[in-house]
């Protein structure tokens, strides 16, 4: 037989026992054809150009989960950017783009849809500032629609006054979902070197040097990982690990290798990207943490997390750089709090602290994500860590993030509860000390040196 | 189009588990290319490579019979398209 029984148990296996799945098949829109100085004709265009490109993405991705017999978990949508529609608009208040969106998305079925967003790394357009302005009312008032700004890249350093905004903007949006713990704040992230073809959310853009239409996928696979280390003996060593994850990586990224073609085949549309980052869910057994733990750390956060995720995100790139010739998006393992079982287990016990998860976000993708903090934490303070993020990001010439969710009315040790994939998180204690000063002189955060790396 | 798929079964040995998904695949004109099968601790086991002729049968109608069988028989019963089993396992 061409296949052994074996390989075929251990494919099934993986779907049924360690939760293999396709994390998401994203379709990237172009709405440059959308733009219009009356903001109800942008909102008409872009509700019937996004029903009318995705109209069969649903039902052909659900297809696919069928006939290969492994799980698409989400589809999804990212956007051109709505501050570049936002510019030529004669309003200045443009949520009623997120509306349309929101709508848009609800017809096609689509789980989220990511685009409300703008990238103001050296400066901000009117675009920038009314799309940034509205995104507190456009988060409150949808359900679907995801938001993002990027703050910093690598060659502008880190807009210190787009930076200030956002914190407040994060504040306001928690504050006027203040009912549902706070979710706006779960549907927005700010970005350092923000990339232009991520299939994940809340961080997805169609980015201008994308054709008009295409698929991008996001594998995933934390359990099978998981299970592949746990099924080493203890005295395994590293290199020994290494491999073992290499060769999971590489079956993992097939799978979504063939997903994005064939879904790309079958609607007619550019394949894009395979994003190889390890995603997990709130999930028995589907988490990150649980990877580092089989590795041999006694909880995620605990002296050698950051060692072990480096091994882990290096080994899941080169399996997967073998798996597929059209690697893209964030392709790192994904840290998040609040989806991931074993993450918020190990912030519960204090294993975890927000200063060792921005340690970790140095090695990984993407940086300080859905993590819940006090409900008072000030904007000087927001402004402090999501600048110490954007600066790992632009040193290091990687994309970083922060998804903080400043869960209005609860304090250290209440929970932020959301169900579904956003899961839930305990909230974390968060040093006192930033100051006012620090957060208020905005300007820009030059650029650092590419030469004298040390 | 046809379309080479994997079928795997698995569940508690009984009477009539081969001729009841062999009927079912006959009458979908599903052509077997090959069996493994095998029985562990009175657990069956069995793997077919087979060919779905989707001009006569679509891939759909075929898993939705082989539910049915699988209902009958108490079997856990997997119709998979053969490419993803090239794509993970083979480089």
């Amino acid at each position: 037989m061409r296949f052994e029984p074996d390989e075929v148990v251990e494919t099934l296996t993986m779907v049924m026992q360690q939760s293999l799945d396709i994390r998401t098949v994203t379709m990237g829109l172009s709405l440059s054809c959308c733009a219009d100085p009356d903001l109800d004709v942008v909102a008409r265009n872009i509700y019937d150009r996004v029903t009318t490109a995705a109209e069969r993405l649903v039902p052909t991705a659900e297809a696919l989960e069928r006939e290969y017999g492994i799980p698409i978990v989400n589809k999804r949508i990212s956007v051109t950017p709505i501050a570049q529609l936002a510019s030529s608009v004669n309003a200045y208040d443009v949520s009623a783009l997120a509306l349309a969106l929101d709508r848009a998305a609800k017809e096609v079925g689509v789980d989220f849809i990511g685009g409300f967003s703008a990238l103001v790394q050296k400066g901000t357009t009117d675009g920038d500032v009314k799309l940034m302005a509205s995104i507190p009312s456009a988060l409150a008032s949808t359900q679907r629609v995801c938001a993002s700004v990027n703050v910093a890249s690598t060659r502008a350093g880190i807009n210190m006054d787009a930076v200030l905004t956002m914190a407040e903007a994060i504040k306001q949006t928690a504050e006027l979902t203040a009912e549902n713990d706070s979710i706006g704040a779960a549907k927005l992230v700010v970005f350092a070197n923000m990339v232009e073809d991520n299939p994940f959310m809340a961080g997805a853009i169609h980015g201008p040097g994308e054709a008009s239409e295409v698929i991008n996928v996001g594998i995933s696979g934390p359990g099978v990982v998981r299970a592949v280390v746990s099924s080493l003996p203890d005295d395994a060593d590293l290199t020994t690990v290494a491999e073992a994850i290499k060769t999971t990586s590489f079956k993992i990224t097939r799978a979504g290798e063939l997903v994005a073609g064939e879904a790309s085949r079958r609607l007619g549309v550019q394949m894009g990207i395979v994003d190889l980052s390890l995603a997990p869910t709130p999930a028995e057994g589907d988490s990150v943490a649980e990877i580092l733990e089989a590795i041999g750390v006694g909880m995620a956060g605990g002296p050698g997390s950051t060692a072990a995720l480096a091994l882990l995100n290096d080994a899941v790139k080169k399996g997967g750089a073998m798996g597929t010739s059209s690697i893209g998006g964030l392709s790192g393992a994904f840290i998040p709090v609040s989806e991931d079982a074993g993450m918020i287990r190990a912030a519960e016990q204090g294993a975890l602290t927000i200063e060792k998860l921005e340690a970790m976000t140095a090695v990984c993708s993407v940086g300080l994500d859905m993590i819940a903090v006090p409900g008072d934490t000030t904007v000087e303070t927001l402004v402090g860590i999501i600048a110490d993020e954007c600066a790992i990001g632009v040193v290091n010439s990687k994309t970083t993030a922060s998804r903080i969710i400043p869960a209005v009315g609860k304090s250290v040790g209440d929970r932020v509860s959301y169900g579904g994939l956003l899961g839930e998180a305990p909230v974390m204690p968060v040093n006192q000390y930033a100051g006012t000063v620090f957060a208020r002189r905005g300007g820009r955060l030059p650029a650092p040196l590419q030469s004298l790396r040390n | 189009m046809k379309t080479p798929a994997i079928l795997s079964v698995l569940g508690e040995d009984r009477v009539g588990i081969v001729a009841a998904i062999s009927n079912a695949l006959a009458e979908a004109s599903v052509n077997i290319e090959d069996i493994r099968q095998t029985i562990i601790s009175g657990i069956f086991s069995m793997t077919m490579l087979v060919t779905v002729d989707e001009e006569k049968t679509p891939f759909e109608e075929v898993q939705s019979r082989l539910d049915t069988v699988a209902q009958d028989l108490g079997m856990q019963i997997t119709l998979q398209r053969e490419d993803v089993f090239r794509y993970m396992h083979r480089i």
